[in-house]
């Protein structure tokens, strides 16, 4: 079974994700099980799979945490996705995900991430981190999560900017 | 100047033991080159032509003598003994080795200086006036504000991997220093109708190949606002800023795509969210962050007293008079003034400077100047406090370390990035292009009599040398591996902002000297009294000045 760090540690990964659907989402399958789906396929069979207690919805870099909105609120678990590390939208999407929308279930990245980017992800929100490359010493990997310990803005982490905490 | 409490060293060595780290792991093969290049770029290392090159920033062009010194110990340690002052008021290393790096950035954090995002695709070193805290038109002094800013934009969790670089310049005087119309983000600081400390907020100004003046989307918002202001434009462009084109991806393509007032719909309505949160700024903050920048302890002096005994040291010698006109500026302070060390001598790259040189510039600075410089965009570093009545004694001091050039915004002040001799970017050279036209225009007395004029110099379209707002502007061209050269007329980096107009086809470099020579000479020809060269060239238009450059000889 895959495995991936959840909340600092390595665990095995239940959840399967289903990639977009080449045709109609309205007609995309949907398997049983732990299954996380496109946005698109949620939009197209919300009324169904908001039923189970098994389905999370993945987002592409390219889908905003608005278009999933308030139907985060009720999730289990919401993925960002890289389509490769250097775009850096996973990390509004998860942080308003966060703190417009109060998503509290399961934050995970999926995709091309690297672990040099975990401590910021993190400080977005996002607690579970699932590298496409499967290679990657994971253990290793979650030293990267605490880089730092002292932070000067405002996050999902801390949500008092430095300047508020100096003060008190 | 701003001083470091726990919070900051801390948060700075967390920083560099993460580089040790991330540079041991390259090394060892575990990080690939791919993975590598944004992170070594957000601590400031390119690879560049000839080996890499570190760009340490000095936020808001602001250095004490101690950290003169220690950048000083490292050029001569890790480098070859000089180093470049940029045009973002930085400063560069040529030849440092990667694996060295990490100890530079700890001998760094003790004088509390860093490489910190001075590259890669996320918020870079905020930007300021020289003249910031002693300038005779400052409305609001800039620097509490830019150190807020700093630490708001330093490890910012959220705009680290941004479409492109993104760059914010502050500005709190009446005439703008700063250029921060063609930045990312220009921030003017201004008083509101009550009297209160707001900010003009500019967006999607910038060089580079589509160089644009930024467009003014609010209007005096409140300081305590800043924050979460710029956290909504910035997350508007993290979100819909173009990522499939590196040249379309800055902050200016999306504005001008959207239109501003569309642009700024959408970050008001982002703000409406963010408005009022943890991240507006406390009283405390901006009391606290002021408190670093009260008055240096200045003598009472008589202004009039010690004018009239420079003035007559001017009368005695021409040379220090031309000097106190063009290298020394007024100061807020009866009887102190600002010097300009010229870092422009012909002969030496535009910018440069040696170790020894560095150590010259810490011991005037203790001598005379609180122990404090600043470096400007245009590549000079200035002493902001110096009483009037040490003014010929620092002169004398400047003139053997050579820094008395006095050329300070002449012609021959010339703005270059590093160029085709360090660039890896380049498409030709800026240095000896600077050079030869300094020494085309080697007689002082004929630059002095020209006036104000800025030539900026960038060898390629990234237009580090910020060509696109130099009255005179060079661009470096390759046209079929050999180096042209385009010249632009026109700009103007100040309030009334302007890009310069494209003069006509390229040149070779041993004409520029000359072409240089033949658009003076337009000038002059057309110079009504003490006119300067933009107002003449506003009045005449590029036409004469085409007619004679390109003019066939008969």
């Amino acid at each position: 079974m895959p495995k991936l760090v959840k909340d600092g540690a390595v665990i095995d990964d239940t959840w399967t994700l289903l990639e977009k659907p080449e045709g109609e989402p309205a007609e995309a399958e949907v398997p049983t099980g732990a299954v996380i789906v496109p946005l698109s396929v949620w939009q197209a069979q919300k009324d169904t799979l908001a039923q189970r207690p098994d389905v999370g919805v993945w987002l592409d870099s390219d889908e905003t945490a608005d278009q999933l909105g308030e139907d985060a609120a009720h999730l289990p678990l919401v993925a960002v996705n890289f389509p490769v590390f250097a775009d850096g939208r996973a990390f509004t999407t998860a942080r308003v995900l966060r703190e417009r929308y109060d998503f509290q279930g399961e934050l995970r990245a999926v995709g091309h991430f690297i672990r040099d980017q975990l401590c910021y992800l993190r400080r977005c929100g996002v607690n579970a981190f699932a590298f496409a490359d499967q290679s990657i010493n994971l253990e290793e990997a979650a030293q990267s999560l605490h880089d730092f310990s002292e932070y000067y803005q405002a996050s999902v982490d801390q949500p008092l900017p430095l300047f508020r905490r100096r003060a008190s | 100047m701003y001083i470091y409490d726990d919070h900051d060293h801390t948060i700075l060595r967390q920083r560099v033991a993460q580089f040790r780290d991330q540079t041991r792991r390259y090394l060892a093969g575990d990080i690939p080159d791919e993975h590598f290049l944004p992170l070594r770029l957000q601590n400031g290392l390119y690879i560049q032509r000839l080996a890499p090159m570190l760009r340490i920033n000095v936020p808001y062009g602001m250095l004490n003598s101690t950290q003169l010194r220690t950048l000083a110990h490292i050029t001569r340690t890790y480098d070859k003994g000089y180093c470049h002052v940029s045009t973002r008021q930085n400063i560069q290393l040529n030849w440092p080795e990667l694996e060295e790096v990490p100890d530079i950035l700890a001998e760094l954090a003790k004088v509390e200086m860093h490489c910190t995002q001075s590259s890669g695709n996320c918020i870079r070193n905020i930007t300021s006036d020289q003249f910031a805290g002693i300038a005779e038109d400052e409305v609001i002094d800039p620097r509490p504000y830019c150190e807020i800013l700093r630490q708001w934009s330093s490890f910012h969790p959220e705009f680290a991997f941004l479409p492109r670089k993104f760059k914010i310049a502050v500005s709190g005087s009446e005439r703008d220093r700063a250029a921060i119309q063609v930045h990312d983000i220009g921030l003017q600081l201004v008083r509101d109708s009550e009297g209160k400390t707001a900010f003009n907020v500019y967006v999607g100004g910038g060089l580079g190949r589509t160089p644009v003046i930024g467009s003014l989307i609010r209007e005096a918002l409140p300081q305590e606002h800043i924050l979460s202001y710029l956290e909504a434009i910035l997350r508007i462009y993290n979100q819909f800023g173009r990522r499939d084109n590196k040249f379309k991806a800055r902050i200016k393509i999306l504005v001008k795509a959207m239109t501003p007032e569309v642009f700024a719909e959408k970050v008001n309505a982002e703000w409406a969210h963010l408005k009022d949160g943890y991240n507006t700024l406390i009283e405390d903050e901006i009391a606290r962050a002021k408190s670093y920048f009260t008055e240096p302890a200045y003598e009472v002096l008589d202004d009039g007293e010690a004018q009239q005994a420079l003035d007559a040291q001017a009368a005695e010698s021409v040379a220090f008079g031309k000097w106190l006109q063009r290298n020394v500026r007024g100061h807020k302070q009866p009887g102190y003034a600002a010097v300009t060390l010229s870092l422009k001598p012909t002969g030496v790259a535009p910018g440069d400077v040696t170790d020894k040189q560095l150590e010259v510039i810490a011991d005037l600075a203790d001598a005379f100047s609180f122990g404090e410089v600043r470096t400007t965009h245009e590549q000079n570093i200035v002493m902001a406090d110096v009483k009037k009545a040490d003014l010929y004694a620092l002169w004398q001091k400047a003139k053997v370390a050579g820094f008395a050039t006095p050329n300070i915004g002449t012609l021959t002040d010339i703005i270059a990035c590093p160029g085709g001799d360090f660039c890896s970017l380049a498409n030709a050279k800026s240095i000896p292009i600077a050079e030869a036209i300094q020494r085309q225009f080697d007689d002082l007395d004929y630059v002095y009599d020209l006036g104000d004029i800025d030539l900026n110099i960038s060898g390629c379209m990234n237009a580090c040398g910020h060509h696109h707002v130099g009255h005179i502007g060079i661009l470096g061209v390759d046209k079929k591996g050999e180096e042209f050269y385009q010249v632009q007329l026109g700009g103007n980096a100040a309030n009334d902002a302007s890009l310069g107009a494209v003069l006509g086809p390229a040149f070779k470099s041993e004409e520029m000297p000359q072409v240089v020579q033949k658009i003076i000479d337009v000038y002059v020809d057309n110079r009504n009294g003490d006119e300067l060269f933009i107002d003449t060239f506003r009045r005449i238009g590029v036409a004469p000045f085409k007619e004679r450059v390109y003019a066939k000889a008969s």
